[in-house]
C-alpha cells in the first residue's frame, strides 16, 4: 500500500474521532480562555498533555492554582486507566522504534479503540504506518479544536450540539466488530457489567478506573476457564 | 493567575500522564525478559472488555430518573448497532447514529 493510501485510510478511520475531538477540543479551549489563559496555553497543553478528560480537570486546577502534589495525585487518579491500554500493544509498539515512543505517549481512549480495530490490515509494516497516522491525526484534531475554542472565546452554534455522540457510536461499532470476530463473549460481558455496576456505585466522575480494575481481576481469576473455551 | 505556578501545574500533569502511559512498557517491554503469560493473556482479553466499558463511559451522564436524559443515548446506540449489523460499514453506522442523536437532542431544546 503506498503511503498516500495509508494516510487516506487513517483519515477515513479517524473521521468519527475528528468529529468528537474537534467539539470536545473547542469546549476545552473555551473553558481555558474563560479562565484567563491565552490560546498559546491551549496549544501547549494539548500538545504536551493530550488527555481529554484530564485537561478539563486541569482547567479547574489552574484556576485554583492547586498545589503540585494535588495536581500529581489527581492526574494519577484520572488517567490511571491508561495503565491497562498499553498491555495490548507491548509487542507492537516495541517494534516501531521512535514512532513507538510517540504511540505510547499518544494512546488515548479513542486512539486505543481505533488501534484495536486495525487487525484487518495486510502486512505488519502497513499496520504500523496506519497506527502511527491514526494516533497523529487524532492529536492534530484535538490540538486544532482546543486552539479554535480558545481563539473564538464564545461560540453560539447550537446546531452542532450532540455531534460528539460520534465517539459513542465509534465505541459501539468497534464493540460490535469485536463481538462478531470472537466466539468467546465473556470478556465483553464482564467489561460491560463491571462498568455498569461501577457507574451505579461510584457515579459518573470516578467509575472507569474501579470498573477496569475489577474487570482485570475477574478476567485474571477466570483465566484458566476462559483459555479452555477459546 | 501566576505564570510560573501555571507552567509547573501543566508540566506535572504532562509528566504524570506520560509516566502512566509508559509504565506497562517499562515493566514488560524489555527485550531480555519474557512477557509474563498473564500479561499476554490480559492484553488479548482486555480490548472487548475495555470497549464495553468505554461505551458506558461515553454515555456516563445519563440518568434513569428522567427519561429525556437516557432515551436519546439508548436510541442513538441502538440505531448505530442496527445499521452496523445490517451494512457492516463503520463510517455509515457512525454518521447515521450521530445524526439521529443530534436530531433527538436538538429537538429537545425547542
Amino acid at each position: 500500500m503506498p503511503k498516500k493510501h495509508i494516510v487516506k485510510q487513517a483519515f477515513l478511520r479517524t473521521i468519527p474521532v475528528m468529529m468528537g475531538y474537534l467539539v470536545l477540543g473547542i469546549a476545552f479551549g473555551l473553558l481555558l480562555q474563560h479562565a484567563g489563559y491565552h490560546w498559546l496555553w491551549a496549544l501547549g497543553i494539548s500538545i504536551s498533555v493530550f488527555a481529554g478528560s484530564m485537561q478539563f480537570v486541569l482547567v479547574g486546577l489552574l484556576v485554583q492554582q492547586a498545589p503540585l502534589t494535588t495536581v500529581a495525585i489527581t492526574t494519577l487518579l484520572v488517567n490511571s486507566r491508561h495503565l491497562f491500554y498499553g498491555l495490548s500493544f507491548i509487542e507492537r509498539f516495541k517494534h516501531m522504534g521512535t514512532r513507538g515512543l510517540y504511540m505510547i505517549f499518544s494512546l488515548t481512549d479513542e486512539t486505543y479503540a481505533l488501534l484495536c480495530a486495525t487487525g484487518d490490515v495486510g502486512s505488519k509494516e502497513e499496520q504500523d504506518a496506519l497506527s502511527f497516522w491514526i494516533a497523529f491525526l487524532d492529536q492534530c484534531y484535538w490540538v486544532t479544536g482546543s486552539v479554535i475554542g480558545a481563539i473564538l472565546g464564545t461560540l453560539s452554534s447550537f446546531s452542532i450540539v450532540g455531534i460528539d455522540f460520534a465517539m459513542t457510536s465509534l465505541f459501539t461499532v468497534i464493540f460490535i466488530e469485536q463481538w462478531l470476530s470472537t466466539s468467546n463473549h465473556v470478556p465483553a460481558i464482564i467489561g460491560g457489567l463491571c462498568a455498569i455496576l461501577s457507574l451505579i456505585i461510584f457515579g459518573p466522575e470516578n467509575f472507569l478506573l474501579p470498573a477496569l480494575l475489577v474487570a482485570v481481576m475477574v478476567l485474571s481469576v477466570f483465566r484458566k476457564k476462559l483459555e479452555e473455551n477459546k | 493567575m501566576n505564570v510560573g505556578t501555571s507552567i509547573s501545574i501543566v508540566i506535572v500533569t504532562a509528566f504524570v500522564t506520560l509516566a502512566i502511559r509508559f509504565t506497562p512498557f517499562l515493566l514488560f517491554g524489555s527485550s531480555k525478559r519474557q512477557i509474563p503469560q498473564v500479561i499476554t493473556y490480559l492484553g488479548s482479553v482486555l480490548p472487548p472488555a475495555v470497549m464495553a466499558a468505554l461505551v458506558v463511559y461515553s454515555v456516563k451522564h445519563i440518568s434513569f430518573a428522567d427519561s429525556s436524559l437516557w432515551l436519546n443515548e439508548i436510541i442513538g446506540i441502538l440505531v448505530t448497532a442496527v445499521i452496523h449489523l445490517w451494512k457492516r460499514n463503520t463510517l455509515l453506522s457512525i454518521i447515521i447514529g450521530t445524526i439521529v442523536y443530534m436530531i433527538l437532542v436538538q429537538g429537545n431544546f425547542h
